[in-house]
């Protein structure tokens, strides 16, 4: 019996850490606040890949890797599988998450923290402001996907974007 | 309409949503290793902690009330028995026992024998001072703080820190605020008793 407690816990940790690190330790350098928060996803992907890959022979290809990602990794985190895999055979994956549940409470209210009219809300400016912080939640989960594969020995990039909320997709780029 | 009954903590982590304990973990682990690296200062990530613990607390309470359906706690000890048996339960998925009450009933001690944050952690002697689990005190601080009672929130014993910590005396002083509300100062002292694998 595994071991559970409340995603509110896990939520909370997770909204509490990115606002720490953006909004009190690196206030105007986000670049090192993302940083952190990807670094901090980095070891928690690193101990999940000891943890999840012990009983198994190793992997024969990236591929292979990217697949167990897809469904065993993410069924033990997320209680799904990834939605859409896609490659372009050379080092590149494509890992598309239509309900992502680390966004799927959060809503964009462009008028938040603009202060401007209602008018101004289609100005490229609030919209970004609110996708940016939402950006910096992503970094977490980028950080163990990078630190689940490293620990494999496979050196990658990850980054993520959100296509249409709550859907979001994560682009692993492996380092030849 | 009768008053709905409070839910036990069991029935209601029964049906939230729940996650693998082991990220949530693994996650808390990863964070305080990441506040030392940046802060370097045990006694700043101490802080830090539990200052982070505050921020959640404040906001945790109201999913607290509105999935429990507690009413008001009548006196600090339901109080302490809440937190214990259903605050506990319904977020960490483990129940805590309240013991050590002083005279008054404003001090008391919250003991945890299991608890999912120290999973196979173990500290190195270069955290001497750390308070691991610090933010849980900063939970229990704010979400008091939101239905109005301001408290401290100390550890006592640590199985992770190796050894007791003395006990600080300290007086709770009553401030009177509204017609039935007071903030009064009161001090939760939590006890861990973990027993380590060896």
């Amino acid at each position: 019996m595994v071991r559970e407690v409340s995603e509110s816990c896990l939520d909370s940790l997770l909204t509490e850490v990115v606002s720490c690190y953006c909004n009190r330790f690196y206030p105007n350098k986000h670049d090192l606040a993302a940083r952190r928060i990807e670094a901090i996803g980095y070891q928690v992907g690193h101990q999940l890949s000891e943890r999840y890959t012990m009983e198994r022979p190793r992997f024969n290809d990236h591929l292979e890797a990217i697949k167990f990602i897809c469904k065993d990794f993410w069924l033990e985190l997320f209680k799904k599988h990834v939605d859409n895999l896609r490659t372009n055979h050379r080092g590149t994956f494509v890992l598309q998450d239509n309900k992502f549940c680390w966004l799927a409470r959060m809503s964009i209210d462009p008028l938040a923290d603009s202060g401007k009219s209602p008018e101004d809300i289609t100005s490229p400016t609030a919209g970004n402001k609110a996708t940016h912080a939402m950006k910096m939640h992503l970094y977490f989960p980028c950080g163990i996907l990078r630190g689940f594969l490293t620990n494999l020995g496979i050196l990658c990039a990850v980054s993520a974007d959100i296509l249409t909320l709550p859907t979001c997709a994560f682009t692993i780029r492996i380092k030849a | 309409m009768a008053p709905v009954a409070p839910r036990s903590g069991d029935a209601i982590f029964a049906n939230i949503e729940r996650v693998n304990a082991e990220l949530f973990t693994l996650t808390y682990g990863a964070i305080v290793r990441q506040l030392l690296t940046d802060l370097e200062e045990v006694e700043e990530v101490n802080k830090q902690l539990e200052q982070m613990g505050y921020n959640i607390g404040i906001r945790l309470i109201d999913e607290f009330l509105a999935k429990s359906n507690v009413s008001r706690c009548v006196d600090f000890r339901e109080t302490a028995d809440v937190i214990a048996k259903v605050g506990f339960k319904m977020f960490l998925g483990v129940t805590a026992s309240v013991s050590n009450w002083d005279a008054e009933g404003t001090c008391c001690s919250i003991i945890l024998e299991d608890n999912p944050l120290v999973d196979f952690v173990e500290l190195p002697d270069t955290c001497q001072g750390l308070y691991y689990c610090n933010m849980l005190s900063g939970v229990i601080r704010g979400a008091l703080e939101m239905v109005s009672m301001k408290t401290e929130v100390t550890w006592i014993r640590d199985v992770l820190r190796g050894d007791d910590v003395k006990l600080l005396k300290q007086v709770p002083e009553e401030y009177p605020y509204k017609d039935d509300e007071c903030f009064m100062l009161k001090k939760i002292k939590i006890s861990k008793h973990l027993f380590k694998d060896t």
